[in-house]
This record gives C-alpha cells, structure tokens and sequence, in this order.
C-alpha cells in the first residue's frame, strides 16, 4: 500500500469536512474492499478517513421501518430478529455472501459501494475505464464469462458484485444519504449508474457524501421473499446469477404484486420490471414465470464467455418464483 | 508512531505506520507469529482473530482502527499450559496436516461457536467456508468443531 494519513472522525460534520478538504481522502468502513484495492494499487486514497466511530450501526425498528445504520455489520443486519422475520430474501442474501469473517467486517454503507470483482479492473495492468476512465476496455474481448450482460455499455461490461444490493432492490429499499443541505432518500435504481460512458461513476453520491442509513418498510409482500445464487463453488463465491424476489399472491392464484431483482448479470444490482409487469396480475405457475423470466432479458448484450448467462439466470429466476409461489403466505 | 494494542489480554506498545495491517502489527510488531499471513488479500481465512469476540480477517482491517478493541490470536486461546478444548479437538481428529491455516481455522471455528448456532455438519461447512485448507483436512476439521459444539450444546 502506498503511504497515506489516518484520522478517525468522530462526527458526521467532521467525515464530510474531511472529504471534502482532500479530494484523495476516502471513508473507511469495514475496508474489505478498500484496503483490499489499495494492496493492489487500484486504490490510492492520500488520507483515510475511518469513520466507524460515528453512530451509525443501530438497527432501528419502528411498526412503519426498519432503519439500518450504514455501519451495522452484515452479520448483525442477517442477525437481526425483526428482518429475519420481515425480509427473508435480504437474510439469505446476506449469508449467501463472502465469509463469517467478512459479514463481522462489512458494513452495509460499504457493501452498497463495494467495487466490481472484473479482473481487467482489478489487476492494475489491463486497460478499464472504470479504473482509468478513457483508456479503453479489455474485458470486452476478453475472459468475459463474469462480466454482465444486462444494463452494459461500450466503455464497460463489469458486473456488479452485491447480493445485499440485489436483495435490496427487491424490497424497495431507500438508501439514505446525508449532503450538505440534509438527508437525501434515494431508491436504488437513483442510487446506482449506469455504466454508459462514464462508468468510473458508479453512483449519485458527490463529494462529501455519507450514506447514513438504508431504511424498508415492512409489508406482506416481502414477507414473501427469496433469494437464490448460483456459483462455481457451494459457498464463499460470487455469483454468477442470482434472483431476490418478492411475491404477493391472491387466494385465486393470481399474483396481485411482485419485485423481481437479478445479481451477476448487470452493471448495477438489477431489477426487472419487464418481468415484474409480466408477473402482475398473471396466474402463478411454470408457464407465466418463464414469460417472466424471457421478458427479464429481452435486452441482453451477451459475449461468446457470457452468453450461458442468460439461460441460467431465467431458470433461476423460474426456481426462486416457484419456490414462493409454493410457500405458504 | 507510537500505538498500543490490546492482545490476549496484555497491552503492546508498537510502532505504526498507517497503513500497518492488524495482522503486520501482531506479527511483526507484537511479535506473535501464530496468525498467519496467506494470501494477504481476504481471500483465505489464514489470518483469522477475534476483535471484540468476534472473528474478522486481520488483513483487511488497520491496526490503527482497533486502539480500542480487545483482540484475541491463537497465542491467548490456551489456558495454563492446557489445550483448548478446540485445539484439544483438532489433535484428536486429525484435523491438520501441514498446519499454516490451522490457527485462522480454530480462531474462525472459535468465533463460530460463540454465534451461537446449531452447529450440524452442513452448517459448519458453510460458515467454515471462509478458511481454506491447501491440504485438504475439511473432514477433519468438520468433525472436530463438531465434537466440540456437541460438547457445549
């Protein structure tokens, strides 16, 4: 790691004054993706500023929200009695992700702005515009069969490697962001960018911005929710699809409501409302859920590496709308 | 510059730079060598401690955010010259071949038990996911954690 200066903040005025001082300063949360990108010298922040004195990690629970500190733990957040019971699909999501000891580290702030896991970015060699925006783009003529076929451009195609993010979007969560001018709520598809021709911009957030909270609000719905990953090995591995969704379903059968999200094939967590559109008011069942799962890519660029992507992640999308449809409400 | 560390209990005063890791600070710092350095990059569980009881990756965290903090390696597990039951467990069932990863994996296996769960063999397998063994002693290993979480239960 190249030298840097350190300073632990102890309030959120004195993070953002910080930031704002030194525009090489970074925040450090749970530094799982920070300092693992300094090693390899994609990351050179001058100052890092820690911020995990701030009062960010409650989980608080009123009847109308949860409200998440964007410092709560992944553990804590996957821990917590009142999400386990409301939000399955963000609990799954969260163990289906990283390791015990990563989900004690990492923070839900930082898990939302965790960097692609795209070799050509991450090996500080290959052309990216994401790491040095303008110098071109090795990964799409190359070893693609990571890399996203959903919401892609042609400065970028790196996936986004969330499965929190993804469980998010499929319980509309608000991700709360404080700015100079006060607290600024934000759905997730406002939060994320799309790649298009700036993809070193992978967010809304501007300088001195803090993300202090990602807020749901409870609702049948997404007591009615899943999430499944598929990956090369059983565990402590990135997707290569996955689908976090959402189910509310009549007593006649008809689906009356429906969130459908989709990790390891977009540039950003991915919801699918092409396919939610199909899903509302449709009749629960294997033939609606593929006209579903067909209306999720309509838009897919795929590579020769990539392309098995597509059918993967409409057979998972199938799996995890059966699995709900056959649970009980 | 000049920093003390809680570890096992005793304060050590080292001398930091900032972008000392934990696990650079116990090492070559603190002079505690059981934690060991794999990958360096998070991605192998070897350099597993407990802070504040629970188990995190010491490459991937300063040693400068944990002034405050109590960390615990595998130098501090052992009681009075007595094994821990969990490394008393990984002796009998073989639980280790050559050894690197062995302290990451009773440091991880530790902070596991004290989380509180079932601990039936597939769920040890997934939570122990995050501790590669080169040599392969996942078997092993499974089933000495699981000796001890039946043991606790």
């Amino acid at each position: 790691m190249q030298p840097f200066t350190y300073q632990r903040v102890d309030s959120l005025a004195r993070a953002r004054a910080a930031l704002l001082e030194d525009p090489r300063a970074q925040m450090i949360a749970g530094g799982t993706t920070l300092l693992d990108l300094m090693k390899a010298g994609v990351e050179r922040p001058a100052a890092v500023i820690d911020i995990n004195a701030l009062p960010l990690a409650a989980i608080d629970v009123t009847p109308q929200h949860v409200r998440i500190g964007a410092l709560a733990r992944n553990s804590d957040v996957a821990d917590d009695p009142t999400i386990v019971r409301e939000f399955p699909v963000l609990v799954q999501a969260l163990a289906a992700g990283a390791s015990g000891q990563l989900r004690n580290m990492a923070t839900v702030g930082g898990n939302l702005l965790q960097r692609t896991r795209c070799t050509y970015f991450r090996d500080n060699v290959s052309r990216c515009n994401k790491r040095e925006p303008g110098s071109g783009c090795d990964a799409r003529a190359g070893v693609s069969r990571g890399h996203a076929v959903l919401g892609t451009s042609e400065s970028c195609i790196a996936t986004h490697a969330s499965d929190m993010a993804v469980a998010l979007a499929a319980l509309d969560a608000t991700v709360i962001v404080m700015r100079a001018d006060g607290e600024v709520r934000l759905t997730l598809d406002q939060f994320y960018r799309l790649p298009e021709e700036r993809p070193e911009r992978e967010t809304v957030l501007e300088r001195g911005d803090v993300i202090v909270a990602v807020e749901l609000a409870p609702a049948p719905l997404y007591r009615r929710s899943h999430y499944l990953k598929l990956r090369d090995r059983a565990s402590y591995e990135f997707a290569l699809v996955s689908a976090g969704a959402s189910l509310e379903i009549g007593h006649d059968g008809t689906i009356t409501r429906s969130r459908l999200a989709l990790g390891g094939v977009g540039t950003v967590p991915w919801r699918a409302q092409d396919a939610e559109r199909v899903l509302d008011g449709g009749q629960a069942g294997p033939e609606l859920f593929r006209r579903a799962a067909d209306a999720a890519f309509t838009g897919a660029v795929t590579t020769p590496y990539n392309a098995f992507k597509v059918e993967l992640a409409k057979r998972a999308i199938v799996r995890v709308l059966e699995t709900l449809a056959a649970s009980a409400s | 510059m000049r920093y003390s560390l809680r570890i096992n209990g005793s304060v050590h005063e080292v001398d930091l730079v900032p972008e000392t890791t934990l696990l650079d600070a116990l090492r070559e710092h603190a002079g505690l060598t059981g934690t060991k350095k794999g990958c360096d990059r998070g991605q192998c569980g070897a350099c597993t401690v407990l802070v504040n009881g629970r188990r995190v990756l010491s490459c991937l965290t300063l040693a400068l955010m944990h002034g405050d903090d109590d960390v615990t390696t595998i130098e501090g597990v052992a009681g009075d010259g007595r094994l821990h039951p969990l490394q008393q467990a990984f002796v009998e069932h073989d639980a280790f071949q050559c050894g690197f990863c062995t302290s990451g994996q009773i440091m991880s296996a530790l902070g596991l038990l004290a989380e509180g769960r079932t601990l039936d063999p597939e769920t040890i397998r997934e939570r122990m996911s995050g501790n590669i063994c080169r040599c392969g002693a996942y078997p092993n290993i499974v089933d000495a954690i699981g000796a001890v979480a039946e043991r606790s239960a």
